[in-house]
């Protein structure tokens, strides 16, 4: 291909190991192991299993994932009786910890390793070293320049060819090279000089930061543990195990990692665009005033909780993430007591607050009463009859709702799911879809239910936050390893690691020669303006004249260079 | 408690941005047109120099002869392409591009006056839905090709990026119109304007790169068919510098973009995690962002394995657009997920 030709001239013969040429070794056990080795901590390898991990992670967004939603997940399968079990068994649910996306991704961290080491072994070499030695035609190179100094110049200021070599390397050292004189005192002095050793090093740290981020994200997972509360208005929140509603914790989470802070909700707050008829509704502000308290018999503190402005308290970070309402509900058995009463927290479906609630009263006699339906906070009836909600705020708060009678099903201890009511062992009392029509309530109403099952009335309205707690001791190592990581690609893909040599001698006229030539590794297309500069700065420091007298030097008055016959490309020509 | 929003100004903007969509169709034209006029320039040029002397065709450079790589001695011989180095001032003028051009530095200021009276009539950044990341970006992509042009003479991609900007303005207008608004809580963060901003421009650079990508997809395979001696069918890409140059040049361009992908990565992750209490949790556009970042990562990896560079690195560049497309079209409006732009 076209493009090797380029290539080859920018040195980058010594990025990556090149596993390419590898030649099979003849048999042995070792043997292939360290063919299989050098074959996986290829440049190629690498590559591979980097695009193989931008595919094998495409799947994840196509199907609905576990960690993230476990219920939508039951339910694909559920509706998808042929597929679902064979996409579950391929691990489609649970992408990001299935065997074949881990095995990927650890694949192409041992090559990772296995990458880094030699090179960081090899670079901290280079850094000890001298800059290479001086190549034998500087003119070879891709960017080649020379310069004199005129001879009546040179004697005044006694300008030798050592001196001048000596002059070379403390400027360049000024300007960031690492130096070396050679040949000092023959009539051919060079200066070696080499820049930009934090390109590799860059890099290195990228590619070691990536594992810190992978090892920190490791740890969260061991060590962290996250849960879910919500909090109706007035009520309170304790950090001890009981208290949440769902909690996951590590692998390695222990119960005496809880710090049993507590917190109350004290109101809730929302504001709603009122101002903007193409935006009439949409939420402005959320806003959850709590009271804290880091433990029994702590101090109070009153703060306040947005969504994107967490709490830190105990250890762990508090958001919030939902709200809702909480209608306040009384349900009376058939024998006239109280069977359960309080407020019971609705989900919303839709912008407008249209939320689904379930009442369960199990310990109403005789019969265990249930109940289904929707809570709407402006209540409204179209032209077919059919209730919606017209607005966010609570302006006519209406409950919708089936009830029901018989066993709940909450005995056999099985886990429930208190969002959810399970009518199978239910007989239905009333329901929208009967002639006689559902339970239809706004505040302070009462509905006696038939057959003298009980009655249920709406008392009132609250409502409720609800709130992650996370704790992830890996999430500072995360921070710090990404942003080295961001820091080591920055200077490795913009730092030019140059070498550049000077070389030096003295025409029989007396006019001093100087010719000098630059390499670059990897990409650098400011080669040629790097060698217009040093060309520069030398110029300046022995005056030399700019312009005519210049051209002269193409003819090559350099010894070396003279007579090679090449045209080489000179900076100062374009 | 922040002002209500202006919405006669927003009707202003929106104006505006009428105004520079037409400035933009116009200024593509003049381009399309350009390329029409000198690849059939080069065409009657060539005729007449083939009649002078009986040299074969792709002997004679097209306009814009090579000029001597001033640096990298890769200078290979070969066929007629623009000049490699994509400086100005050699080849013949080209009055309609310089027309071309004009136009879109007109559409552009009116662009830019409709993106700042839209965040001046939010009073916010401009960023804050679909639409406005669409116009907003739309208005990046076209600075910074017009910064670029300061430099290098780019405008042989200029009937590509103009056109896409068309498109995002069309895409904007038709397909997400908003009235200005304020922001939904789960947006009132200042690591919109970071995160946001970042994204914007990392994807109008790489909206740049995609156009020499293809173009350099296409100029390797008219300089294999011209090196097999086979006849010039795509005229117009002696305007176009060679595939390596492109290749060079767009590579400079996706580094910066990676590192600007990487930092909208890193600081989605920590607004993440301030707003939902995890830095990464495979979120649809967490997922996208992710393949967009290892795509364009196996890139630059490609650009150093040696079998990768040249096509197989420009198809990398291409597929990682197109991610950034899919990323932004599709996962936005049908896959559901944190980033619906919804209410908490
Ligand atoms: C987690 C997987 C990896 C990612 C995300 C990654 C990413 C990158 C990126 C973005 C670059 C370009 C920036 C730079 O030059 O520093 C790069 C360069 C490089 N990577 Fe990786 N890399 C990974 C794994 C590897 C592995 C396994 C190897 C060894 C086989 C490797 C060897 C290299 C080398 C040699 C370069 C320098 C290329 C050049 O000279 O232009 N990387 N990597």
């Amino acid at each position: 291909m076209k493009q090797d030709v380029s290539q080859d001239t920018k040195g980058r013969a010594g990025a990556g190991s090149s596993g390419t040429d590898v030649v099979l070794p003849s048999l042995g056990f070792l043997g292939t192991l360290r063919w299989a080795w050098t074959q996986l901590t290829s440049m190629r390898s690498a590559l591979f299993l980097l695009l193989l991990l931008a595919v094998a992670a495409v799947p994840g967004s196509l199907f609905p994932q576990r960690p993230a939603n476990p219920a939508i997940v039951t339910q694909y399968i559920q509706n998808n009786p042929d597929t679902g079990p064979v996409l579950d068994w391929f691990q489609l649910f649970d992408v990001y910890s299935s065997v074949w996306f881990s095995s990927i991704y650890l694949l192409l961290f041992i090559s990772l390793i296995g990458c880094v080491v030699p090179r960081a072994l090899a670079h901290f070499r280079a850094v000890r070293s001298t800059p290479p030695r001086t190549p034998r035609r500087l003119s070879r190179l891709p960017v080649y320049g020379t310069l004199e100094v005129p001879a009546h110049q040179a004697r005044a200021a006694g300008l030798t060819p050592s001196a001048a070599a000596d002059q070379v390397a403390a400027l360049l050292k000024k300007r960031g090279y690492r130096v070396d004189v050679r040949d000092a005192g023959t009539d051919r002095p060079s200066v070696g000089a080499e820049r930009g050793l934090a390109k590799e090093l860059g890099n290195l740290i990228f590619h070691t930061s990536l594992i810190g981020v992978l090892v920190s994200v490791a740890v969260g997972g061991l060590f962290g543990y996250n849960g879910q509360k919500v909090i109706v208005e007035g009520d309170s929140f304790v950090n001890t195990l009981i208290g949440y509603d769902s909690f996951n914790p590590g692998s390695n989470f222990s119960d005496d990692q809880l710090q049993p802070y507590s917190i109350r909700l004290d109101a809730f707050d929302v504001r709603f665009d009122r101002e903007q008829t193409s935006h009439y509704g949409q939420p402005l502000d959320f806003t959850a005033n709590v009271t804290t308290q880091d433990g029994p018999g702590e101090g109070e503190e009153s703060q306040v909780l947005k969504v994107n402005a967490p709490l830190t308290i105990g250890g762990t970070n508090v958001y919030l993430v939902g709200n809702g309402y909480a209608p306040v509900v009384t349900v009376r058995d058939g024998e006239g007591n109280i069977a359960s009463q309080g407020p019971v927290v609705s989900v919303p479906s839709d912008g407008l607050y249209t939320s689904l609630i379930v009442i369960k009263a199990p310990d109403a006699k005789p019969d265990q009463l249930g109940f289904v339906g929707f809570f709407l906070p402006t209540a409204f009836v179209d032209e077919k009859g059919v209730s919606f909600s017209r607005d966010p705020d609570p302006f006519n708060p209406q409950l919708n709702l089936n009830s029901y009678y018989g066993d709940l099903g909450l005995d056999d201890g099985t886990p429930e799911n208190v969002y959810v009511l399970d009518t199978e062992n239910l007989t239905e009392l009333n329901s929208r879809n009967n002639e006689d029509g559902g339970i239809v309530l706004g505040v302070g109403q009462t509905y006696d239910l038939p057959e003298g099952k009980g009655s249920v009335t709406f008392d009132g309205l609250k409502r409720y936050a609800a709130l992650d707690i996370h704790h992830d001791p890996g999430e500072v190592g995360a921070l710090v390893f990404s942003t080295l990581a961001l820091l080591g690609l920055t200077a490795s893909l913009f730092i030019g690691r140059r070498r550049l040599w000077v070389r030096t001698g003295e025409h029989p006229d007396g006019r001093i020669m100087v010719e000098y030539g630059l390499l670059a590794r990897g990409e650098d297309h400011r080669l040629p303006a790097e060698g217009k500069a040093v060309e520069k700065l030398l110029a300046d420091s022995w005056l030399v004249p700019d312009g005519a007298e210049q051209e002269n030097r193409v003819q090559g008055a350099v010894p070396s260079a003279a007579g090679t016959g090449q045209s080489h490309h000179n900076p100062k020509d374009n | 408690m922040p002002q209500p929003v202006n919405a006669g100004l927003g009707e202003i903007s929106e104006l505006f941005m009428l105004l520079a969509s037409i400035a933009y169709v116009v200024a593509l034209i003049f381009f399309v047109l350009d390329l029409v006029k000198s690849s059939s320039t080069i065409t009657a040029l060539e005729s007449r120099l083939a009649g002078e002397n009986a040299a074969p065709e792709r002997a004679l450079a097209g306009i814009g002869a090579r000029a001597a790589g001033s640096t990298t001695s890769g200078a290979t011989s070969s066929p007629a392409t623009a000049d490699d180095s994509m400086d100005y001032g050699s080849g013949p003028r080209r009055g309609t591009a310089r027309v071309a051009v004009s136009l879109t530095i007109l559409a552009a200021v009116i662009h830019g006056a409709a993106v700042v009276t839209r965040g001046v009539a939010a009073h916010r950044v401009p960023w804050g839905n679909m639409y406005e990341f669409c116009t907003t970006g739309a208005f990046l992509v076209a600075a910074i090709f017009l910064i670029t042009l300061t430099r290098k003479d780019l405008r042989f991609v200029g009937s590509f990026v103009v056109g896409l900007v068309v498109i995002m303005l069309c895409a904007a207008t038709v397909g997400f119109p908003t009235p200005v608004a304020r922001l939904i809580p789960a947006l009132q963060s200042y690591w919109l304007i970071v995160h946001v901003s970042i994204a914007v421009a990392s994807s109008a650079l790489f909206t740049i790169t995609f156009a020499m990508s293809v173009l350099q997809l296409l100029q390797t395979s008219r300089e294999a068919k011209l090196l097999a001696g086979k006849t010039d069918t795509a005229k117009f890409l002696r305007l176009v510098p060679s595939a390596l140059s492109l290749e060079n040049l767009s590579y400079r361009l996706n580094a910066i973009a990676f590192v600007g992908w990487t930092f909208t990565l890193m600081a989605g992750a920590i607004w993440a995690e301030q707003a939902w209490g995890r830095y990464w949790g495979w979120d649809t556009k967490e997922v996208w962002t992710f393949v967009i970042w290892t795509v364009y990562a196996g890139y630059l990896h490609a650009r150093a394995t040696r079998g990768w560079t040249g096509t197989r690195a420009a198809w990398l560049s291409i597929v990682g657009y197109l991610c950034i497309v899919f990323n932004f079209t599709i996962v936005n409006i049908y896959f559901s997920g944190l980033h619906s732009y919804s209410g908490v």
